[in-house]
């Protein structure tokens, strides 16, 4: 257990040290004059699985951790951050979606139709972004970022919320569900209600996901947690196979020649190995103490956004 | 649970999740080997890039439209032309990925078909229509 508390120290320790002390360095202009071109892609690389590494046990997507620390502290234009940002989401998404949804911890019934509206309104985000000034963008994703900050800090998730009566749009389309607690050690049956309202949410978070590049796990899973009555770990499952059904702005920054390879692939390659990793830290360290170092990076890498956005740094 | 999951050949996953599950997972390594080869065949120089990469530097820092106006980058599908590239090349694996979702729901539609769920049936299709909106670039002059 020590081990385990001293590994989170440390992983915390490098994870702040790596933030805050490259923060001169990756002053774009000054450190494109000393970086070969391939140095970029590497340490993208080496963050990425870092990210990786505590996205998993923190419990969020890596898009959210990818588009702030990416676009802060590398020289690539945001466009680009934001359309690496989403697909960064979208493979791990779909790398964990199968296994999920064979447990019985993503549902489809569920996910379908929260998609549909996620991947439309996903479109309008894009464009939104892509025409927006940068700098309008970047001050916006600080405020938003650090607003995620305060939910992390404060949201209150319930494990299996009580839902006396399925509402009749849900039971319309047989959203419900059953599946295995191994901490209770029983079959857990669930339904939902407010479903026409989730809808209206999930429209919300499309949009804010299609403008950001960021995913949208962490609202995902507070919208089906709280507002729905999802159990929370169908709620994560779930939120996984969502990102994994909506890449319509993916489509729209390729389209608009917003994808770059050298920085698509060693973030996704770096991000799918380190959360390979974090699966397995995920036994080792305290969940709490990683959840700590990602609100740490978010508040940092928000904070530098949000000045980035506005002139006042780099 | 309804009769939709009761014919389900596991208990906590529906056939049509399962389905869908099988279908995705071939997809996602096919999609990440592609990824994987491509971006060696670019790093390695195999084929040349579009962007050469001593000039990546250059462009990297500029917005998406002057990126696109700067190295000639074609926008919309107009890259297909250009996998000879190695940077474009990575665009295959990447648009693969991105489309893997509508395969998946494709694959779904016959079970829901079959057992007259036209409601899931209907959201699956236009789940569909939406991404190969998206994919189309249709949207793009508006």
């Amino acid at each position: 257990m020590s081990s385990g508390r001293n590994f989170g120290r440390a992983l915390i320790a490098i994870g702040l040290i790596a933030l805050c002390a490259d923060t001169p360095a990756f002053a774009a202009d000054a450190a494109a004059s000393v970086m070969p071109w391939w140095g970029w892609p590497l340490a993208l690389f080496v963050v990425c699985f870092f990210l990786g590494i505590v996205a998993v046990p923190a419990g969020v997507g890596g898009g959210v951790l990818f588009v702030p620390i990416v676009g802060g502290f590398f020289p690539f234009h945001l466009d680009f951050v934001r359309g690496g940002g989403l697909l960064v989401a979208l493979a791990s998404a779909l790398a964990a979606s199968p296994g999920l949804l064979r447990i019985g911890l993503a549902n489809l019934r569920l996910a379908l139709p929260l998609s549909l509206l996620v991947a439309a309104a996903q479109i309008a985000g894009a464009m939104i972004g892509l025409v927006l000034p940068s700098s309008i963008v970047q001050t916006t994703l600080g405020v938003l970022i650090l607003g995620i900050v305060v939910l992390m800090w404060a949201s209150d998730k319930s494990d299996v919320p009580d839902v006396p009566v399925a509402d009749a749009l849900s039971a319309a389309l047989g959203i419900h569900g059953i599946f295995h607690d191994t901490a209770r050690r029983s079959d857990i049956e669930w339904k939902v209600h407010r479903t026409p309202i989730g809808l209206a949410v999930f429209v919300l978070i499309g949009v804010l996901a299609g403008l950001f590049g960021l995913g949208a796990g962490w609202a995902n899973v507070p919208a089906l947690n709280l507002l729905m009555g999802v159990p929370l770990k169908v709620a994560a499952g779930s939120s996984s196979l969502v990102l994994s059904m909506t890449s319509s702005a993916a489509w729209v920054y390729l389209n608009q020649g917003a994808i770059l390879p050298i920085v698509v692939a060693p973030s996704v390659a770096g991000m799918m190995l380190g959360a390979r990793i974090g699966a397995r830290v995920l036994h080792v360290v305290r969940a709490s103490a990683i959840r700590r170092l990602v609100i740490a990076m978010l508040l940092i890498a928000g904070a530098r956004a949000l000045l980035k956005g506005l002139g006042i740094w780099g | 649970m309804n009769k939709a999951n009761v014919d389900a050949s596991n208990k906590y996953a529906s056939q049509e999740e399962l389905r869908y599950a099988k279908v995705l997972d071939i997809c996602v390594q096919a999609g990440l080997v592609l990824l994987i080869l491509s971006f060696v065949i670019y790093v390695s120089g195999i084929l040349p890039p579009l962007v050469p990469f001593e000039l990546l530097p250059t462009y990297w820092g500029l917005s998406a439209k002057e990126f696109v106006k700067a190295t000639h980058m074609p926008t919309g599908w107009g890259w297909v032309s250009l996998v000879g590239k190695g940077d474009i090349l990575n665009l295959v694996a990447i648009a693969f990925l991105a489309g893997v979702s509508a395969i998946c729901s494709f694959a779904v539609l016959p079970i829901f078909a079959r057992r007259g769920e036209m409601a899931q049936l209907f959201i699956a299709l236009l789940q569909i229509v939406v991404l190969v909106l998206a994919a189309s670039n249709i949207l793009a002059g508006w």
